[in-house]
């Protein structure tokens, strides 16, 4: 049986083999390729998914994204991709 | 095989961005009917009436070109279905094609004749996901829907598939002689580790139209299975994954078919045809192009057929100044046309329409009678 995943800030999230992260140069964006789905990925998700490779902790990607990103606030990015990984995780999207 | 609303979705969430609106549209998948040979013959079967023979399907190379041709237009994922479509024994090389061109590759499937070693060369192949259909949990029940006995077999199958390393969705046809096992369905896919489970209500054009009586579900039956959806929806979440929709005769909304018509998906018939649907043929005044005579892209664009109801300028009153016009898009134009003789008008499916008095009589009879199948065949 699949286990139900509850994604922590250490954790080392990854897509399973049966979603694929790909750039679609036709629609010129990031998208995720699942079953029967498409997930079409703006700029930010574009950026955390490309790091999501399971060698790289949440906490790891959030520090990336604030040096990136240094007008947001590192609570509000830390919550914001926990929130985006877990709705993918909870429908098997992510992994760990 | 598949059912006609088991299409892409483009999920939006919050982090997501809307739909560009770009001039041209780009579809997502194409549905790749490799075959019409079968050895199942399902009474609800979305292959046409009038089935190919396999002296006119067309060969390996045709399919690699359409693939290709595919992933310039855009199309994201392919679907491989049939008929039967491992009974074509180039299906390793076309989803080996397929996955080197970047495309997601789907096989939809019986499962009843692959063994480990041809899911081991389809995996090896770029093979992405696999759908097997179970028509019943009850084995007996189970292989009278399919006119195979098979049942057995397809569980073994769908263990195997794990076995190799591929994902798993499970597609179970639900209707009158079997809704009261979605319950024990729900949790055959739990147990056999599948990730998706697609309880698709049997829809009527087509083989399935002849079988109506035999098929459509109770009111009562029905509101008991959207119980039986809810509750394990909460049961089952982040475990499996349950993809549900209502049979429309009952529903007040037409459903969005294919997402709209020549907006999202294309079909390649085994034949070589391309239409918008894979029930499209039963709209006889159509002209459906070739992929032996014309590039994808051009038939996508400019055929006769893709155009005929893309959009909404086509529609008549009350779905020309209807607010879900974008939504649902007219709703099935295969339904319309079966059902009233005039494809143009609202999907009696829908409230507004003025034709919804023909649903009366089916519903009427739902639940009276158990007519004998009339199976699918050549």
């Amino acid at each position: 049986m699949v286990e139900l995943i509850k994604l922590k800030s250490d954790d080392m999230p990854k897509l399973p083999r049966h979603a694929k992260l790909r750039y679609d140069e036709a629609r010129k964006k990031w998208i995720i390729n699942a079953p029967e789905r498409v997930f079409e990925l703006d700029e930010i998700a574009a950026e955390i998914m490309q790091m999501i490779d399971g060698n790289l902790s949440i906490n790891q990607i959030v520090d990336k994204l604030a040096n990136k990103f240094e007008n947001a606030p590192k609570e509000q990015i830390s919550k914001d991709v926990i929130i985006m990984l877990q709705s993918l995780a909870d429908k098997g999207f992510v992994i760990k | 095989m598949m059912q006609k609303n088991s299409k892409i979705e483009c999920k939006k969430t919050s982090y997501l961005t809307p739909e560009k609106k770009s001039k041209m549209l780009i579809p997502y998948a194409v549905l790749c009917e490799l075959t019409h040979r079968c050895p199942l013959s399902c009474p609800y079967c979305s292959n046409p009436v009038q089935l190919e023979m396999k002296s006119n399907e067309v060969n390996t190379e045709i399919w690699k070109k359409a693939l290709t041709e595919a992933v310039k237009l855009g199309i994201l994922q392919a679907h491989f279905s049939g008929g039967e479509p491992t009974a074509r024994k180039d299906l390793e090389v076309l989803i080996n094609h397929a996955s080197k061109e970047g495309l997601y590759t789907n096989l939809i499937t019986s499962g009843v004749l692959v063994n480990e070693e041809r899911l081991k060369k389809l995996y090896d192949s770029g093979l992405d996901h696999v759908q097997i259909s179970i028509q019943d949990t009850d084995p007996k029940n189970s292989e009278k829907i399919a006119g195979f006995k098979g049942h057995n077999k397809k569980l073994e199958v769908c263990k195997l598939v794990r076995k190799v390393g591929l994902p798993l969705t499970i597609n179970s046809v639900m209707h009158r002689q079997n809704l009261h096992n979605l319950k024990s369905m729900i949790e055959l896919a739990v147990e056999l580790d599948a990730e998706r489970l697609e309880v698709a209500q049997v829809q009527y054009y087509g083989w399935a139209l002849k079988n109506q009586t035999a098929f459509l579900p109770t009111r009562k039956q029905l509101d008991n299975a959207t119980k039986v959806v809810e509750e394990a929806r909460i049961k089952y979440k982040g475990i499996l994954a349950i993809d549900y929709v209502v049979p429309d005769y009952y529903a007040k909304k037409p459903k969005s078919c294919m997402g709209g018509w020549g907006r999202q998906f294309l079909n390649i018939t085994p034949a070589g045809k391309v239409l918008p649907c894979h029930a499209a043929e039963s709209l006889t005044f159509l002209d459906f192009d070739n992929i032996k005579e014309k590039p994808l892209s051009w038939i996508w664009e400019h055929s006769q057929s893709f155009n005929r109801f893309r959009g909404t300028d086509w529609m008549p009153e009350p779905c020309r100044s209807c607010d879900r016009r974008e939504i649902d898009w007219g709703g099935c134009r295969c339904q319309a046309f079966a059902l009233t003789g005039n494809a143009d008008a609202a999907d009696p499916a829908c409230e507004f329409s003025p034709y919804r008095n023909v649903l009366e009589e089916p519903l009427s009879k739902a639940g009276t009678d158990t007519p004998k199948f009339i199976y699918r065949k050549f």
